[in-house]
């Protein structure tokens, strides 16, 4: 019988098995930051343990750093606590090393779900961990990628594998076209919008179908990054010739022959024709339009054309409560249409949508037109300094900058506000985030879920928009 | 890791489905490098009125009187009831610290987050799953006032302390092994390690450009 992607990652990895299905998988790529690896690094030294092979090893801390300010180095980084941790990553990679540290102010540093697949330090058919669940970006190239805890950033460390079992195969496809105006993210959303934060649970997802075929890298990260929002620990897309393309020449791609000899292997990452899934969902390409959360969870999420959902209409009385606390969080009422809400902040950023194509998407919608009054800071955080760069060379920062919003250092920023970028409570935004959780960007923050043009649009209004009618 | 063997304890219900590990711990508190000192901060933005910020001192702060946690009657609690997907979202693993170091040993729901239910193992923290109707009528019955159960490892059950209800649970093999024995996974990887060169390094002859 034909295997999937996922049954053929799986296999070339497994070290040992135990009757169970319990098995050790080997682990080509380690991604560290610095916060879940303080207690890993510890921990390997309270046993005297030494790392198994620090050349997997690539890390950089991006959750703590500070988007403004750059130019007085790392007193930059106002609140001690976050300082201890940032230097408590530079102190560990001194003492055991890494194949790449990319520390705050280096000019390659940023979001640790962007840097990686920017440098090529994740290739098609490599296992990739971090300490991070959305490590399932990786996934878009092909390769098992999924976020670890703690203690199995110790472990992996320590013995270059991680303890675990199969998961359960399921495949997402999304036949036919997107709309105009429609993006992964809106896929992401519309899929969860479908299965529920919990319908990907125990299951690695494969993306296809023909809407998928034609995202751009970029693209296919921003889906395989939300695929834990579903609940699946992995999300993955096969290789094909936009993977390898995107590939060729970073700095830490095979060269030469290598190259060839990699390009001959990775071709064969794709699922067979007869291979079997445990869960099927579809959809239709056309169908989806742009979408925007409205509560606490991002499967409570509606198309723009919607309004708030009733919980009076909700059968399930968990899933009533649920509503009605999410509701009253948000400051919502039911019924009212998405395109009235208002709102104070804009967040484009984060490892979901701070990418190139995220930026030039936000910025030909913002071009020419100014920031709503309403507004009081719209916020441009690119994923990387070399996205930052980038963007720089095509002159987007000016776009944004003349349009009202501000231009920032790259870092996970008001993604999960752990630094100075955050929302005050009541305070509501527009976000190209991942997590619209209570208190995520900030304690009593109202976060909505939305791709980078419809944040730019909102920006721009005042409020959500259909960007589909953008002139 | 400590070992779990069988739990006779209070019960508190947290009746949310989907609650997250930025609600379990927020953010704020993953600033620490060290693994403990998480449990004052447990359910912070629920548990308190006010907004917490690390090197706050939590025993002064304004407990939210209707959150569940903070009624006389759950003090003390080492079993913690949810609902479905407790545990989803971020994969800190301060999530299980926090509940641990507040004093729970275990919680029993229908189903979790797949990172939280993985940490939950790795910290001597059995995260039970029982059916959603085992898991409904739980919370029914945890309306009586001091409502105990008894987890027993061994026999993979949950049981009220009167027998009268007891209900089987999965889990895999080696977990339970791992749980019983209170035994080191690094020490036990370690054992393989022969094969983990073995297998290393013929990897490393076919994909070499993984090794560079
Ligand atoms: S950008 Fe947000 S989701 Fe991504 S790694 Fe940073 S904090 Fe996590």
């Amino acid at each position: 019988m034909g295997r999937t992607l996922y049954d053929k990652l799986w296999d070339s990895h497994v070290v040992h098995a135990e009757a169970d299905g319990t098995a050790l998988l080997y682990i080509d790529r380690h991604l560290v930051h610095e916060v879940t690896s303080p207690q890993a690094f510890e921990g390997l030294k309270l046993a005297g343990r030494k790392p198994w092979r620090i050349g997997s090893v690539v890390a950089t801390a991006d959750h703590n750093t500070p988007t403004t300010g750059w130019e007085r180095g790392l007193a930059g980084i106002e609140d001690p606590i976050s300082r201890l941790q940032v230097d408590t990553l530079t102190a560990n990679i001194k003492e055991y090393g890494a194949k790449a540290y990319f520390p705050f102010l280096d000019k390659r540093q940023g979001i640790v779900h962007v840097i990686g697949p920017e440098q090529g330090a994740t290739l098609p058919g490599m296992t990739v961990v971090c300490g991070d669940s959305h490590t399932s970006t990786h996934g878009a190239f092909g390769c098992l990628a999924h976020g670890i805890g703690t203690s199995e950033v110790e472990h992996v460390l320590a013995t270059q594998c991680l303890v675990t079992k199969k998961m359960k195969n399921m495949r997402v496809s999304v036949a036919g076209q997107l709309g105009r105006g429609v993006t992964a993210k809106d896929v992401a959303l519309a899929i969860i919008g479908r299965i529920g934060t919990a319908g990907g649970t125990g299951c690695a997802v494969e993306f296809t179908g023909s809407a998928i075929r034609a995202l751009s890298m970029e693209g296919r990260m921003t889906l395989c990054n939300m695929a834990i929002e579903a609940g699946a620990r992995a999300g993955m897309v096969a290789v094909d010739d936009t993977t390898i393309q995107y590939l060729q020449g970073r700095p830490f791609s095979p060269v030469a022959s290598e190259w060839d000899q990699a390009v001959a292997t990775w071709k064969m990452l794709l699922s067979d024709a007869d291979a079997k899934f445990d869960h099927e969902i579809k959809l239709e390409g056309q169908d989806i339009a742009p979408q925007v959360t409205w509560g606490t969870s991002p499967e409570m999420v509606v198309s723009v054309e919607a309004g708030v959902p009733d919980p009076e209409k909700e059968k399930d009385p968990v899933k009533r409560e649920g509503m009605e606390r999410a509701l009253a969080y948000m400051g919502l009422k039911p019924r009212t249409p998405i395109q009235e809400i208002l709102l104070d902040k804009v967040f484009i950023g984060s490892c979901t949508n701070s990418r190139i194509e995220d930026l030039r998407a936000a910025a030909a919608v913002a071009k020419g037109k100014r920031v709503a009054a309403n507004i009081k800071v719209a916020m441009v955080v690119p994923g990387s300094g070399l996205v930052k760069a980038q963007a720089e060379k095509e002159g987007l920062d000016r776009i944004f900058r003349e349009s009202g919003f501000e231009w920032r250092e790259p870092g996970c920023s008001m993604c999960l506000a752990m630094n100075a970028d955050r929302l005050e409570p009541g305070e509501r935004c527009a976000s190209t985030s991942n997590r619209n959780f209570e208190g995520r960007q900030g304690a009593g923050g109202r976060t909505h879920l939305v791709s980078p043009a419809m944040a730019a649009a909102a920006a721009i209004a005042g409020h959500f928009v259909d960007v589909r009618a953008w002139r | 890791m400590e070992k779990f063997t069988v739990l006779n304890a209070l019960v508190a219900p947290l009746d949310r489905a989907n609650v997250d590990t930025d609600a379990i711990i927020p953010k704020q508190f993953l600033k620490s490098i060290k693994r403990s000192g998480y449990g004052p901060n447990l359910f912070d933005a629920w548990r308190y009125l006010d907004i917490g910020q690390p090197g706050m001192n939590d025993a002064k702060r304004p407990l939210n009187p209707d959150f569940i946690l903070n009624q006389s009657r759950y003090q003390g609690a080492e079993i913690l009831l949810v609902r479905k997907n407790f545990g989803c979202g971020s994969s800190r693993e301060h999530a299980p610290w926090a509940l641990q170091q507040y004093g729970f040993k275990c919680v029993i729901g229908p189903s979790y987050g797949d990172i939280f239910f993985n940490n939950s193992f790795k910290n001597g923290f059995l995260p039970v799953v029982l059916s959603e109707a085992e898991v409904d009528g739980l919370f029914y019955d945890c309306a009586l006032p001091g409502f105990r159960l008894v987890v027993d490892l061994e026999r993979q059950t949950v049981a009220t302390t009167d027998g009268s209800k007891s209900y089987k649970f999965d889990i895999d093999a080696s977990r339970r092994n791992s749980l019983l024995n209170g035994l080191d996974e690094i020490d036990l990887t370690l054992r393989h390690a022969d094969e983990i060169r073995a297998f290393e390094a013929r990897r490393r002859e076919q994909l070499p450009w993984l090794f560079r």
